[in-house]
């Protein structure tokens, strides 16, 4: 991709061939304004970056990102943050066609979840930039259990943004009993037609494995078609108000939902404006997930590597992961947290102790890909 | 001024050739990548090749003529429901309007200024379980004390007719307004009872607005799949929601073509049999 030129570049160097007056924005073309490893080291004036909502920390009244504030006072950098990012495969299916085709699609930064097949997708297509490993001395905060993932096991192309657990979420008032097991969500007949379970297989099946007794990081033919039959039964008998992405959120609020499959950081931002409705990681296990930067093949390698430099000094995390309510992948953030919010950095959800991580699970990578698991998922969901 | 008097013929020709070009480069040219999409075999990793797989259009079918019939069921209910709430409201507009005409017709397409899925996702409140409508279904007894209507296909046929309720009353509207009044006059000068009048005068004058309406609210609510997924459950997935999942969960790009082009075909089908049943003469009036 280095020595071959996207039709934009082209275009812009054809522009910059016409005018051949601009001396600086010329040698940044020669330059080969893709970046990577031994590209251009200078900083864009502009970075783009697109994400999930609730991801960035914002001031409530100036509606401005603090973070991306404080990143552009000290390095002169403007992020041009967009949350576009709401479904993986939807997001995966909008770049899809431009990154096959080496086309830009005017990013630097983009962000996907490791219990789907998209991130592994794009790495293995070739769709992403390497990391500028040199402008990122501090990877060395990266939390151990984060530095050698499957899809990019020597963190070539992703860092991780934050992590979430995927659990049990119910509302304490109207179920009357605690709900602690996929069992009671898949079989009680007393939240019968008001249970909603997430959409992607990870999230919901990963559950469903862990209450079978089995693995869900080595996912069997059979460990899959058992729990896919209990979803289903589930699901014949009625048990299910809605399979739903992220819109679970306002029904569970409003009571339709007693109780679903959820994600912590979602519930715990709820649980302020409803103190009824409670998160747990089920008896049997919960899942865990990341979410991962990446840059997108035509991003500028090196402001996003400058960029996630700066997101990995504990300092700077602790500020971010204080606010955004979902785990922080930089060593030494909670300890920089507790002096200025001793009680967020003392929530078991977004700082979780050792005893809750060894509570959740990460999904087997291979079949996240495997293309009949995921036939067979979607027909559970009816299509 | 000279060209166009040398060569009046080509005048027609001229004129039409943006149009051509658009439906040409934006309809055509897709449909036919669609086309060859649909006949490729293969997987997303290694790619997908062209080899006349015309399995994938048996597939999609035997897969998934529930989805499609479906969809085809509650578009035609909905329908059929937006016909009945439009005549009427349609009518009283342009014959009883009066002054209030052109705040009555922006007052139908108000809602519109809001994008689809928020309107849809408002729906979710309005039919929510304790919500105001639920509440009096209730009371009234048309629904048990555990009734519910979101997440049931009462609730995806009530989202879909709203939906497309504008495409409806508005082409109603227009025939309806453009109806001479002396012709109903004229009916009830020869002893025709209002009834009468409606039923040999108005309603035969209104049949293009009739035609327009069902056909520009069927066709797109047959491909729908935001209602379904909003307002339903997996027991209410229609083929667009289908065809959303092959194209972006499975990245099956041949499938999610095929089933498009079979939803093409099943709606040409029932549009060439009502065309056929009404007469075609009514489709241009």
């Amino acid at each position: 991709m280095n020595d071959m030129l996207t039709r934009d570049e082209l275009l812009r160097r054809a522009a910059l061939g016409a005018g051949l007056l601009s001396m600086p924005g010329l040698l940044a073309a020669c330059g080969g304004g893709n970046g990577g490893s031994g590209g251009k080291r200078e900083l864009a004036k502009t970075m783009r970056f697109s994400n999930w909502t609730y991801y960035m920390d914002v001031d409530e009244k100036t509606k401005k990102w603090l973070t991306l504030e404080a990143f552009k006072k000290e390095f002169g950098v403007d992020v041009k943050y967009t949350e576009d990012v709401d479904s993986n495969s939807q997001f995966f299916g909008k770049i899809q066609g431009p990154l096959s085709r080496d086309q830009s699609i005017d990013r630097d930064l983009i962000v996907l979840t490791d219990n789907e097949r998209f991130l592994a997708t794009v790495i293995d297509k070739g769709w992403a930039e390497k990391l500028d490993k040199d402008a990122i001395p501090n990877i060395e905060n990266l939390v151990d259990v984060q530095r050698h993932p499957g899809f990019d096991p020597d963190r070539e192309y992703s860092l991780p943004w934050c992590s979430g657990m995927t659990g049990i979420a119910y509302n304490t008032k109207l179920t009357k009993q605690p709900v602690t097991s996929m069992e009671q969500l898949l079989e009680d007949k007393a939240l019968k037609g008001k249970v909603a379970i997430l959409n992607s297989f990870a999230d919901t099946l990963g559950l469903v494995i862990l209450e079978n007794g089995d693995d869900p990081g080595k996912i069997t033919d059979d460990s899959f078609s058992r729990a896919l039959d209990r979803v289903q039964a589930a699901q014949d008998a009625g048990q299910f108000r809605g399979i739903t992405g992220n819109s679970y959120t306002g029904p569970l609020a409003s009571g339709d939902l007693l109780a679903c499959v959820g994600w912590s950081g979602d519930i715990e931002q709820l649980h302020l404006d409803n103190p009824d409705l409670t998160w747990v990681i089920p008896k049997a296990g919960g899942m865990i997930w990341t979410d991962n930067v990446l840059i997108p093949k035509g991003g500028d390698a090196y402001t996003a590597s400058v960029f996630m430099n700066y997101i990995y000094d504990p300092e700077v995390a602790a500020k971010l992961y204080g606010h955004i309510h979902y785990i922080s992948p930089v060593k030494g953030s909670r300890e920089a947290l507790i002096k200025i919010d001793p009680e967020t950095a003392n929530n078991e959800l977004f700082f979780p102790t050792e005893k809750t991580l060894s509570q959740v699970h990460l999904v087997d990578p291979a079949a996240l890909k495997n293309q009949s698991y995921n036939e067979q998922w979607q027909a559970v969901l009816g299509v | 001024m000279g060209f166009f008097h040398r060569h009046r013929g080509l005048t027609p020709y001229l004129l039409l050739a943006p149009g051509l070009a658009w439906l040409a480069v934006f309809f055509l040219v897709p449909l036919g990548f669609l086309a060859y999409q649909s006949l490729q075999s293969g997987n997303f990793d290694v790619g997908y090749s062209f080899d006349w797989a015309w399995g994938n259009y048996w597939d999609a079918l035997e897969r998934y003529h529930e989805q499609l019939t479906r969809s085809v069921v509650y578009a035609g209910l909905a329908t059929v429901f937006a016909l009945l709430i439009s005549y009427p409201l349609a009518y009283w507009i342009a014959f009883r309007g009066g002054r209030w005409k052109n705040l009555l017709l922006v007052m139908i397409i108000a809602p519109f200024f809001v994008t689809y899925l928020i309107r849809t996702l408002a729906w979710q409140t309005i039919l929510a379980d304790e919500g105001p409508v639920v509440g009096i279904f209730r009371d009234v007894g048309i629904l048990g004390d555990g009734g519910r209507l979101l997440a049931t296909s009462t609730a995806v046929v009530a989202g879909i007719t709203y939906n497309f309720l504008p495409f409806m009353a508005l082409p109603l509207y227009v025939s309806l307004e453009a109806i001479d009044h002396r012709l109903i006059e004229a009916a009830e000068d020869l002893y025709a009872s209002r009834l009468q009048a409606f039923l040999r005068v108005t309603l035969p004058l209104s049949l293009p607005g009739v035609v327009a309406g069902t056909l520009l609210t069927f066709i797109p609510a047959a491909g729908d799949f935001i209602n379904a997924e909003l307002l339903g459950t997996p027991k209410q997935a229609m083929i667009g929601n289908v065809i959303q999942s092959k194209f972006l969960e499975l990245t099956d790009y041949p499938s999610a073509a095929s089933l498009s082009f079979t939803l093409m075909a099943v709606i040409l089908v029932l549009i060439a049999i009502y065309a056929r049943v009404i007469g075609t003469e009514k489709l241009t009036g």
